[in-house]
């Protein structure tokens, strides 16, 4: 295919090129755009640089309290990594085995992935309004006393949040596992057991070291997806905001670089996470390779 | 994992069904058995005809901007996985490059969608520039909060979406079947439409379920780059959720449910998503 590589290959070329630079090209603008000065406006050209408005995030300008948004989010992020992480492992164990209703879970996961988030989101504010209002109404009758007396509601950043989110990365998690077991010998395993290991020697020595990377990449995702998800979120985080809600809610308001400089700040804590994350695979790679073979050492 | 999704995604579901069938007031949802969610909505639409009334005009642009974003993002995406997948040749470049497309993924869609703002602006970079040029006097003004920043937002964010999927059914395409066709005498073009295209298809499906279903439903991308100017399904239900019409949200769920549903079943009777994985 050589022959005809070139005309062709350099086209595409470009427009990979170009489509990298209209997905990086408007972030590096408002990344620069967050060091304007005090008098700048928010376009170019730059007047001045300075950190003036990342002091401004960090002093809260009196409307919403960043901070407490931030630290929320982060929180929340990671729990819902690390639940994530755990169900969906346990989940692709599991198919790998196969149970009844396995196809049932797999495509209410799919379908949970693809429902247009506002309908998820507005459901899971019903299903708790609809709650609320029982307890309050009707709490007393169910022999559930001053507890029913005490009740505001059940909605909340680790209830009905929580599971806002985990129907977006639970999907998201549970189609790495699948695509991760598809390419894994199941001979490994069976070489354990006949080596006299017990399922969960299995998993602990031989499944879960071959599936590490990946399942970092699982976090990496469970996070990531949590950070930065709002539309799911919108109805359902109760009486607080995570702060992609926060940030949608200065879009309006703000006329300052201050938005600029709190995305530079967000879109900071997104790299970090993803430069750890892979940092982490790739050592786990390595150590793979390293610790993979045994081949030409001889007996061990 | 089960009691995850039953708790939170299908109770949900179920309850914006039997919600959207009851009855309300100005302040708190009636329990009990009404279509006033559904006939509000549809509200004189009866009497206007054939003229479209605001809402059916709604979905109607919905509709638009959706297939535009879908028609764009699957021309677009497939160029970019076939790169991907025919022209780079070593593994480790197809995802350094695959890398570079996914990073942004991992960042916050808002904040890509507010860089826009410099870029597109009445004094933004472009305005400027196309001034600088002499090409236009006054700034151009359907750059930012229109149907174009909306449709260009999507195509940013969500391009994404289409790349995964098709790239994942080219690498698997034998490579020894172009080389077939190309010994064959096929040109280029031949061996796209009569080889490519096919045996990538599954992924162009589920992508387009993907963007899809996404832009259905959307209403924050609408909502910032459009200014709050612009309506769309997604947008309706937001904010009919604002004046806590609860069964009317409900019922303008289920119908923009009922809309996706039919464009997914469409879409997968081409296509087994569960062999693709």
């Amino acid at each position: 295919m050589k022959e005809r590589r070139s005309k062709s290959f350099y086209v595409l070329a470009a427009i990979f090129t170009a489509y990298v630079l209209f997905l990086y090209g408007p972030m590096f603008a408002i990344f620069i755009l967050s060091f304007q000065g005090p008098d700048g406006g928010l376009t170019f050209p730059m007047n001045g640089v300075s950190l003036h408005w990342f002091y401004k995030v960090f002093q809260g300008n009196g409307i919403v309290n960043i901070g407490a948004a931030f630290k929320r989010s982060l929180i929340l992020g990671l729990f819902v990594m690390l639940i994530t992480v755990v169900f969906s492992v346990a989940a692709g164990m599991a198919f790998r085995k196969g149970f009844k209703g396995a196809s049932l879970i797999f495509y209410v996961a799919i379908a949970s992935l693809i429902m247009p988030s506002i309908i998820t989101s507005l459901g899971i504010a019903l299903e708790f309004r609809l709650l609320d209002d029982l307890m309050i109404h009707h709490g007393r009758d169910l022999g559930l006393g001053t507890f029913a007396d005490r009740w505001t509601t059940a909605m909340g950043l680790f209830t009905s949040g929580l599971g806002a989110h985990l129907t977006w990365t639970l999907p998201f998690g549970l189609l790495i596992m699948f695509a991760i077991f598809n390419r894994f010998d199941g001979r490994l395993e069976e070489a354990a057991r006949d080596l006299g290991a017990t399922p969960w020697q299995t998993f602990r020595y031989v499944v879960l070291p071959i599936i590490l990377p990946s399942v970092v990449g699982i976090g990496l995702f469970g996070f990531t997806l949590s950070w930065d998800e709002l539309a799911r979120s919108s109805q359902a985080i109760g009486s607080v905001n995570t702060l992609p809600l926060e940030l949608q809610g200065l879009t309006t308001t703000v006329t300052k670089p201050d938005i600029y400089a709190l995305g530079t700040l967000t879109s900071a804590v997104s790299f970090i996470v993803i430069f750890v994350a892979l940092m982490i695979i790739q050592l786990l790679q390595a150590r793979q390779r390293r610790f993979g073979s045994d081949s030409g050492k001889g007996m061990v | 994992m089960m009691l995850v999704f039953v708790a939170f995604f299908i109770l949900p579901l179920v309850f914006v069904v039997i919600v959207s069938a009851w009855d309300y007031n100005e302040y708190e949802m009636l329990p009990a058995l009404s279509f006033r969610g559904y006939t509000d909505t549809f509200e004189g639409c009866l009497v206007k005809l054939p003229e479209l009334c605001t809402i059916l005009k709604t979905y109607a642009k919905t509709l638009k901007l959706c297939f535009l974003t879908w028609l764009i993002t699957l021309v677009l995406g497939f160029t970019i996985a076939y790169f991907l997948a025919f022209h780079i040749k070593s593994k480790s470049w197809q995802i350094i490059l695959s890398l570079v497309c996914t990073i942004p993924f991992w960042t916050s869609n808002v904040i890509r969608m507010i860089a826009w703002i410099p870029l597109l602006g009445r004094n933004g970079l472009i305005n400027q520039g196309l001034i600088e040029l002499h090409l236009i006097k006054m700034p151009v003004e359907w750059l930012l909060f229109s149907e174009f920043s909306v449709v260009l937002a999507f195509v940013h964010l969500f391009t994404f979406f289409m790349v995964i999927p098709i790239f994942n059914s080219m690498i698997r395409i034998d490579h020894r079947l172009i080389e077939a066709a190309y010994d064959a005498g096929a040109s280029g073009f031949q061996t796209l439409v009569n080889i490519v295209i096919p045996l990538a298809k599954p992924g162009m499906v589920i992508g387009s379920i993907f963007v899809i279903t996404i832009v259905m439903g959307d209403f924050v991308t609408i909502g910032v780059m459009g200014g709050q100017q612009i309506a769309s399904a997604g947008k309706i239900i937001e904010t009919r959720l604002n004046a806590l019409q609860f069964p009317a949200a409900a019922a303008d769920a289920v119908i923009l449910l009922g809309l996706t549903i039919m464009i997914i079943l469409t879409l997968t009777k081409l296509v087994d998503i569960r062999k693709e994985l």
